[in-house]
């Protein structure tokens, strides 16, 4: 006898149930409910529809024919109000029928945070068609749209609504997008990408009411700020649709409780879908529903199988924006981090590793070899024999040297090359295709490596990936003959595979000599120790002179000796040891530097500790005049003595200069504060420059006036003192850890943008962040290198014999 | 004829380092190489007569501090397409001292 089998709920888990069930001819006889007034569609392509990139006609899975050849009764538009589980009844809208088995897919109703306004005509929700046709009647009329919540929902509906010409504003609770699926670093990328979409952003953002009379106006959140809008979307979250099966007496907790069966507490009733919870856990994703599904045609016809959760993978459906996110990444006892990161394209990679299994990943920006790493932590494969290139994905695995093509030939199609010009392998890829067979050529009609020029490698590879052997791939720009590597390739090295010496280095990045030239050593120097300030001791023997001798040579081979002068401060006491250090040393030529302060030229290296060891005594300590470091922090006499002056310009900068000295940067460090815009101080021309004014202290940055002379951007203006010093503290950091190595702050910034570095600072967890890291390094770093060479390494200065004596005899 | 005399301990120089011993003609740079080798030579760039043993030492080599020419340890001679060459001495290790041969010093007062 056939059995009676209905269904409440025509959603993507009870398609495939239905699928399944008439796949083995199962014999039921299925009526089927969906409150909707249609059947079963592809809800997740719902977003491709509101971006117009597909209709609703095409993301249908299951049409009129197939219900009618499978003999389903459909009861669409009908909405069930009960069960009756007594008498095995379920009743619709429009009347009562009988099962034998019953099946809840009622997925899940989108939750709507309880706040005033909330029930306003163009607030609206995004779960259906009826929704996402709401939207793109709205966006018609253009206009603002605010969406509640950066989770997935919310940022495809902002990205949608965007693409349809809305002005889009997205709110979210927490600090950073999609915060159950992304990490910090992840979410900064989204997030930059998605503004650049046009869609603007705002984190920790908490809405507490909606505004308008008759229709929805605006939207006022906690600290009173106000946005105006024509559309509200709210998409905060979802909570299983359970009302039937409360009223009907199962068992429910936050979604109805079913066991591996998928049976509920009444075992003739099945339930499947969002609308479930098995084991503690809920769904919210489709690819559970699909393992579920298969159980619940399994078990009607009595085949034996069990529904075992799994690890899931996210992936945003926005043009663009390719973000990958998979398993476990929080961090954890005994759990290893590696972390690949190249801000100039936006890419980042996170695998979490734990006891030698990948146990979650985050990627955004390349996501090409997801599959292969979300087969890694399905499969818990033990990862220890490729941990070291594990990060770079499986091209670089089974024994295949670090080859820079493979990565560039995985590269998805969109992915960003030229950062300046916005060109990606797509463009390059048709221009070539189009006869552009060489560097000049593709430069002349895509523009790509024709601004800063970092890509231009990148370029070259694209060109070699494409056209194969008739390509010569021209000597990458490497740091130096030692290796083939480029700068930004070595400190990926360094810091995704926490390479902490140099041996290290050249081991595992292959260096073609014993141990490095005059060009890698100091390179590599620095970037040790800005990576790794507490593990990595500082190597002399692979400074230049200046800095291993904290003194600047000079063509005869004598030295000169630069004391600081902090901000251009001094006492008549400390010019008068300087005059008497002249003295003694018999110091050919005393000059005032362009750095505000006195340089003693022409001392003999033996004479250095001892010169060293008097300017102490009379308090002075090393100027840095020699170093690829903070040099001086210039100030003008400001608020104390000038009729202009808006700030202290002078007090400002000497705790700059005593808060920044000591610290190693990729190039020369000069800062300046002026006390008002006539700029005394030529603040504008520094790396780092502070302009005072009434209301607070403008900090720009990329200035020089050496070979290249050039004005400082504006960074940012704050209001006090402390946040200057904060976020100058930042953005050295952030240069440091960045920036290739002879790169003065205006190089740097031409490659990476001053849009990024601004987001980093304006970021108040990554400047507090970035602060942090570079106060650790100076608890190590900010110190008198003469005190201490003065003090133990003095006898490095003298003469390891003198033999004229014993000549002369 | 050699006539080795004690100059310092090895370890008074550091690995990839170099320090001078002066003579009444000048001064000789000492260097001592990653791999403990130590070569003499004179401290004298043949470019503009820059400090060698202030300069960077790598392999077998050293650049000079002024003007980054490359110079061999062993030979004395430019690297690349630089062009000059530095007068060397014999040195040796023995028991972790340094041993220069003093026909250098008559050498040195030669010259
Ligand atoms: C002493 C001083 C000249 C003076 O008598 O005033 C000086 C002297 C030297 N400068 Fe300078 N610079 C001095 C202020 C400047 C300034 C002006 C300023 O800082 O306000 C500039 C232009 C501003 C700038 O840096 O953007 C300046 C631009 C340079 C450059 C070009 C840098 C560039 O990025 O283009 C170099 C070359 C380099 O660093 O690679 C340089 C390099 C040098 C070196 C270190 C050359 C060397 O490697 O031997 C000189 C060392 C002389 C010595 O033996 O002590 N010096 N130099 C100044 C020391 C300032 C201080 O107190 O620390
Ligand atoms: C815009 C959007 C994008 C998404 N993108 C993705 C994605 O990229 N990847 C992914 O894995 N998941 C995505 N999802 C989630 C995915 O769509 C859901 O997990 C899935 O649809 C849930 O299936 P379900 O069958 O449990 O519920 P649904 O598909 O929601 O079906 C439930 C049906 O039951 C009906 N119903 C409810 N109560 C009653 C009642 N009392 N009487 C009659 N009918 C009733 C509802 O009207 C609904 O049609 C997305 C969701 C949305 C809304
Ligand atoms: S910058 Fe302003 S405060 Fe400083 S000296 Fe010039 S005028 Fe005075
Ligand atoms: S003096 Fe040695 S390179 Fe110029």
């Amino acid at each position: 006898m056939t059995q009676k089998l209905v269904v409440i709920g025509a959603g993507m888990a009870s398609g495939r149930v239905l699928e399944h069930l008439f796949e083995a001819n199962a014999g039921y006889d299925v009526t089927l409910f969906n409150a909707e007034a249609r059947g079963n569609y592809n809800r997740i392509m719902l977003s491709p529809v509101l971006s117009g990139e597909k209709t609703y006609d095409e993301i249908v899975t299951h049409d009129a024919d197939w219900y009618e050849a499978n003999g389903v009764t459909c009861r669409f538009g009908e909405h069930v109000t009960a069960i009756d589980r007594e008498a095995k009844t379920v009743t619709g809208q429009n009347g009562t029928v009988a099962y034998d088995k019953l099946l809840i897919a009622t997925g899940s109703a989108p939750f709507i945070i309880p706040v005033q306004g909330k029930d306003l005509p163009g607030v609206i929700t995004y779960r259906d068609l009826d929704d996402t046709n709401a939207m793109i009647d709205a966006a018609a009329k253009g206009g603002k749209a605010v969406v509640i919540g950066g989770g997935l929902l919310g940022l495809e509906a902002a990205a949608g609504l965007a693409e349809r010409g809305m002005e889009v504003t997205v709110l979210h609770l927490m600090g950073h997008l999609m915060e159950r699926q992304l990490d910090e670093s992840a979410g900064f990328l989204l997030r930059r990408d998605l503004q650049n979409k046009g869609v603007r952003i705002i984190c920790q953002a908490s809405t507490v009411a909606i505004l308008g009379e008759t229709h929805v106006e605006g939207v006022m959140l906690e600290d009173n700020t106000g946005l105006e809008a024509d559309l509200v979307v709210m998409a905060v979250g979802i909570r299983p649709e359970t009302r039937l099966a409360t009223d009907a007496g199962l068992e429910v907790a936050r979604g109805i409780e079913v066991n591996a069966q998928m049976q509920t507490s009444d075992l003739d009733i099945y339930a499947v879908g969002e609308c479930v919870e098995f084991d503690g856990h809920l769904f919210g994703l489709v690819a559970p529903l699909y393992d579920q599904a298969k159980v619940v045609a399994d078990s009607l016809v009595d085949e034996p199988n069990a529904f075992v959760v799994k690890e899931l993978a996210t992936k945003l459906k926005v043009t663009g924006c390719d973000l990958f996110s998979a398993g476990d990444f929080a961090d954890g006892d005994g759990r290893e981090d590696i972390v690949f990161r190249d801000p100039a394209r936006g890419v980042y990679r996170r695998l979490v590793i734990d006891d030698d299994v990948l146990i979650g990943a985050v990627m955004y920006g390349d996501t090409a070899d997801s599959n292969w790493f979300f087969g890694l932590i399905k499969d818990k494969t033990d990862i220890s024999d490729m941990r070291d290139t594990l990060i770079f994905g499986p091209a670089y695995q089974g024994g295949t040297p670090l080859d820079p093509l493979a990565a560039v030939a995985a590269l998805p199609r969109d992915a960003e090359i030229c950062g300046c010009n916005g060109i990606c392998k797509r463009q390059i890829e048709d221009a070539i295709a189009a006869g552009a067979t060489d560097l000049g050529a593709v430069r002349a009609t895509t523009k790509a490596s024709g601004s800063c020029g970092t890509c231009t490698g990148l370029v070259e590879q694209v060109l070699a990936v494409t056209l194969g052997d008739d390509f010569v791939m021209p000597a990458a720009q490497s740091i130096c003959a030692c290796t083939d590597m480029t700068h930004e390739d070595v400190r990926r090295m360094i810091k995704s595979r926490a390479l902490k010496s140099m041996p290290a280095v050249w081991q595992e990045c292959g260096w073609k000599t014993s141990c490095g030239c005059h060009v890698c050593r100091p390179a590599l120097n620095f970037y040790l120790l800005a990576d790794w300030p507490l593990d990595y001791a500082d190597d002399p023997q692979s400074r230049f002179i200046n800095e291993r001798k904290h003194a600047n040579i000079q063509k005869d081979g004598t030295f000169s000796v630069v004391p600081r002068m902090w901000g251009g401060i001094t006492t008549p006491d400390e010019l008068r040891a300087i005059a008497d250090a002249a003295d003694k040393y018999a110091v050919p030529t005393v000059k005032v530097t362009g750095g505000q302060r006195i340089d003693l030229l022409g001392v003999q290296s033996e004479d250095l500790p001892h010169i060293w060891a008097d300017l102490n005594a009379a308090g002075m300590v090393s100027g840095h005049a020699y170093s690829k470091g903070l040099r001086t922090v210039k100030t003008c006499v400001g608020t104390d003595h000038c009729r202009f002056g808006t700030q202290d310009s002078t007090g400002l900068g000497i705790k700059l200069e005593k808060t920044l000295w000591g610290s190693w940067t990729p190039h020369k460090l000069k800062l300046a504060v002026s006390g008002c815009p006539r700029n005394c101080a030529e603040a504008t021309c520094k790396d780092i420059g502070v302009v005072c004014v009434d209301s607070g202290y403008q900090v720009s940055i990329g200035g020089a006036a050496g070979m290249d002379v050039k004005e400082t951007e504006l960074l940012v203006q704050v209001a006090t003192e402390d946040e200057v010093i904060a976020v100058i503290k930042a953005v050295t950091q952030l240069y440091r850890e960045n920036a290739k190595y002879l790169d003065r702050i205006y190089k740097w910034m031409a490659k990476v943008g001053l849009e990024w570095i601004k987001e980093q600072i304006d970021n108040p967890q990554t400047r507090q962040a970035l602060v942090d890291r570079f106060e650790l390094s100076q608890s190590i770093y900010r110190k008198d290198p003469w005190a201490e060479h003065a003090a133990d390494k003095s006898e490095s200065y003298q003469p390891l014999a003198n033999l004229a004596l014993e000549a002369a005899e | 004829m050699t006539n080795w005399i004690d100059i310092a301990a090895l370890d008074d120089i550091p690995q990839r380092g170099a320090r001078v011993v002066k003579t009444s003609d000048g001064c000789v740079a000492v260097f001592r190489t990653a791999d403990d080798e130590v070569f003499a030579l004179n401290n004298a760039c043949p470019h503009k007569a820059g400090p060698l043993a202030e300069g960077i030492v790598h392999g077998k080599s050293v650049t000079c501090p002024l003007h980054n020419w490359v110079i061999s340890l062993e030979t004395g001679q430019a690297q690349g397409e630089d062009d000059g060459q530095v007068t060397t001495y014999p040195a040796r290790i023995e028991n972790r001292r340094i041993l220069l041969d003093r026909s250098f010093l008559r050498a040195q007062a030669a010259a």
